[in-house]
């Protein structure tokens, strides 16, 4: 009996040292380098898997820092220039400091501004309703309003405002990973600098239509008429196609785009509220 | 025992109601829309200018490539201007807008009534002359027909397919150009077969039209190449491919074309039209429509000038019903909504269906619930519920994989399903983001 056990054990260990013996030349044999930086890398990236950086999600991001020389192309959106800091210390090189940027909806067309000329009943998605026709209301370039950026969003940071029918960026929660931008079928969609206190000014229209034209589909269209590019100051403004763009990253967030604007299409966002001017009043000379 | 295809296929009502209207010239109306892009292919180059004065027929846009249709005024008048005008889809396309004065046509075309049977032109100067004249499929995919009857290099057709099918429901406007035309479309069939050098013709008519079948048949009666071939009502057999299956039973080959099996199918409007430009000398600037829908007054047929904004056709239909839900450029399966009442008639307008608002309305979507019933509706032998589904997880490679390409997007899985799911919708979507993966690797 006790014998039996005894060859048990003694065949069991004899095989078991034979397999590890040839597990160990094999593994040696075969062995893959992995620069070990990869996985410190990727530790240090948020791991949301955006692929906000262009790349298949954080892994694949994390190979491509170790394998380039410099991280000048290289940047992950949703962790931020502290994120890139503590990558460039892993791999000894230097990270690029960039501005910090938000989505920003760039169609004001609400039901009131822009009537409805047409019903819509096919499949509700953005991307159908964009390829089949023009849209509900007679502007051809708005939000057609069926979310398809809502559900492109990772990070619960943009809703539909069912009063209004159009998208909403919750800035605190958007890391700027361009879903909803490739989402979009209109372009609506664009990645703006992120200013302190949230403030932001831009063109809320994407309309090239001629003026009238624009203005008869909705009326907070922009009209393409320039005021708004001679006020600025510091060339952040240009027009084509009948259609004004401010350039965020000169922006000064001056405001007098903004006063001057004959349909409101640009729009200011948490600005405190205008200092009413006083009008001087003029010195009447006695007689 | 009638002829039809095998695979799939749906019975939608008919509602043939204009069947009876004669078709009735429509009075020109003050101003014309005449899109340049009115083919599949490459869009016209306009060749007038604003301010120009044009007469019925001249040409005002030059065929812009192989694949591609010239366009002639439909009316005599000034150039108002050459700029964008509204599209059935909403987004604005080039296009030639006409102030119409008088009623002028160009002089080489004949006006009169008479029949001419006889010709003593040889294969090439017919095809000149199709293309001279603009001549496209009139069956709605408005494929340019001098490029359709000459077979690539390596292919040879065998037979010409007149396709009387009309199996779309409501549309009556081939039935009425058979039976009011039916000698010119004889001579028009004729004509094509000479210039495509084949010895065979085949009419293909659904047995719902027994006046059309029996008017044909005698007419025929000295021709012995061409055959009238009554066919089992089913939806979708005017489809080139379902069609060939009917008449000759050959399968056309996925991703192929017609004349892989050595067939040309073209439709009994474009016969008609082809005999208008050979025999007559006359453009393609004018077509039936079908005005039709529960609702209308007086459900009509008219020979309307190309470029006449919709509103004008149902007005002398007797005015928009008000229980109108959804205004359809073609039929109920395969036609558009248009977007706005001043979409112009273009060469691929073959009805304008008002359909009231309770039948138009689409039910709720409810989960699909594994019935099967698109795929044995899907005349092309497609998983409808598979390639939806793949569309709308955007998994491309495998949307392609089921062979999206092939759908001829009939419609007979939405109209099929019991879930109301809207099924052809991603399929299209399917097919556009396929049909671009696939031409930018080609490249």
């Amino acid at each position: 009996m006790s014998i039996t056990i005894l060859y048990t054990i003694i065949t069991l260990s004899a095989i078991g040292a034979t397999a590890a013996i040839i597990l160990y030349f094999v593994a040696q044999k075969f062995k893959v380098y992995e620069d070990p930086r990869i996985d410190d890398v990727e530790g240090a990236l948020p791991g949301a898997n955006c692929g906000g950086c262009g790349f298949a999600g954080c892994r694949a991001f994390a190979e491509a820092c170790v394998k380039e020389n410099n991280l000048d192309d290289l940047f992950c959106p949703v962790g931020g220039n502290d994120c890139m800091t503590d990558v460039a210390g892993i791999l000894g090189l230097e990270a690029v400091k960039k501005d910090p940027r938000v989505a920003v909806v760039r169609c004001n067309g609400t039901c009131e501004h822009r009537p409805k000329t047409n019903r819509f009943d096919g499949a509700s998605t953005c991307a159908i309703a964009s390829s089949v026709y023009s849209g509900e209301t007679g502007c051809q370039y708005g939000c057609h309003g069926y979310g398809d950026c809502v559900s492109a969003c990772d990070f619960d940071a943009i809703h539909m405002n069912p009063e209004t029918g159009l998208p909403e960026v919750v800035d605190e929660k958007c890391v700027a990973c361009g879903a909803c931008v490739d989402a979009c079928p209109k372009d609506l969609i664009e990645l703006r600098k992120k200013f302190p206190k949230g403030r932001k000014i831009y063109v809320s229209c994407r309309n090239k239509d001629k003026g009238g034209v624009a203005r008869k589909a909705c009326k907070v269209a922009c009209i393409g008429c320039g005021k708004c590019e001679k006020e600025c100051k510091f060339d952040a403004i240009t027009i084509a196609n009948n259609l004004a763009f401010i350039d965020s990253d000169k922006c000064k967030l001056c405001r007098k785009c903004v006063s001057v604007c004959p349909t409101h299409a640009i729009i200011e966002v948490n600005f405190p509220p205008r200092k009413i001017k006083e009008i001087p009043k003029k010195e009447t000379v006695e007689n | 025992m009638l002829k039809t295809f095998k695979l799939g296929g749906v019975h939608p009502p008919e509602n043939k109601i204009s069947a009876n209207a004669a078709i009735r010239q429509l009075d020109i109306p003050k101003t014309v829309f005449i899109p340049i892009s009115q083919h599949i292919g490459a869009p016209s180059v306009p060749v007038v200018k604003k301010g120009d004065t044009v007469k019925a027929g001249q040409l005002i846009a030059q065929s812009g490539g192989f694949v591609s249709a010239n366009i002639h005024s439909s009316v005599s008048g000034k150039v108002k201007k050459v700029d964008t005008i509204p599209d059935s889809s909403g987004y604005p396309k080039m296009g030639v807008v006409i102030d119409v004065e008088g009623n002028e046509w160009e002089e080489a075309i004949d006006r009169s009534g008479t029949l001419v049977k006889e010709y003593s032109f040889t294969s090439e100067e017919i095809v000149g002359k199709i293309l001279e004249n603009g001549i496209v499929g009139l069956g709605g995919a408005t494929f340019p027909t001098h490029v359709k009857i000459v077979p690539p290099k390596g292919m040879k057709a065998e037979m010409l397919l007149i396709n009387g099918v009309e199996c779309e429901p409501y549309l009556t406007s081939d039935h009425r150009v058979m039976l009011e035309k039916p000698d010119e479309i004889i001579v028009g069939t004729r004509l094509l077969m000479k210039a495509m050098k084949v010895d065979k013709a085949y009419i293909g008519i659904e047995s719902n039209k027994p006046d059309a079948i029996k008017l044909l048949k005698e007419k025929v009666q000295g021709y012995k190449e061409i055959v009238i071939v009554p066919l089992k009502v089913k939806y979708p057999q005017g489809g080139e491919k379902q069609l060939i299956k009917a008449v000759t039973g050959k399968e056309v080959p996925s991703g192929g074309l017609p004349i892989a099996v050595g067939a040309v199918v073209s439709n009994v409007g474009t016969a008609f039209a082809v005999y208008e430009a050979v025999q007559k000398n006359k453009p393609l600037f004018e077509r039936v429509v079908t005005v039709t829908g529960k609702g209308v007054k007086t459900p009509s047929n008219f020979m309307v000038r190309l470029g006449t904004p919709v509103s004008e056709l149902v007005e002398a239909a007797g005015s928009l019903p008000e229980t109108t839900g959804k205004v359809i450029s073609g039929g109920p399966m395969m036609g558009k909504a248009i977007a706005s009442m001043d979409v112009p008639v273009t060469k691929g307008t073959s009805g304008i269906l008002l359909m009231e608002s309770a039948e138009s309305k689409r039910e709720k979507t409810l989960p699909c619930i594994r019935c099967g019933r698109c795929v044995s509706a899907c005349p092309m032998g497609l998983e409808p519920y598979l390639l939806q589904t793949t569309a709308e997880k955007q998994m491309w490679e495998e949307t392609e994989k089921n062979n999206v390409m092939d759908c001829i997007e009939c419609g007979s899985c939405s109209y099929t399903c019991p879930s109301s799911r809207p099924l052809l919708d991603y399929i299209r979507y399917g097919k556009s983001s396929v049909g671009q993966i696939i031409r930018s690797r080609k490249k």
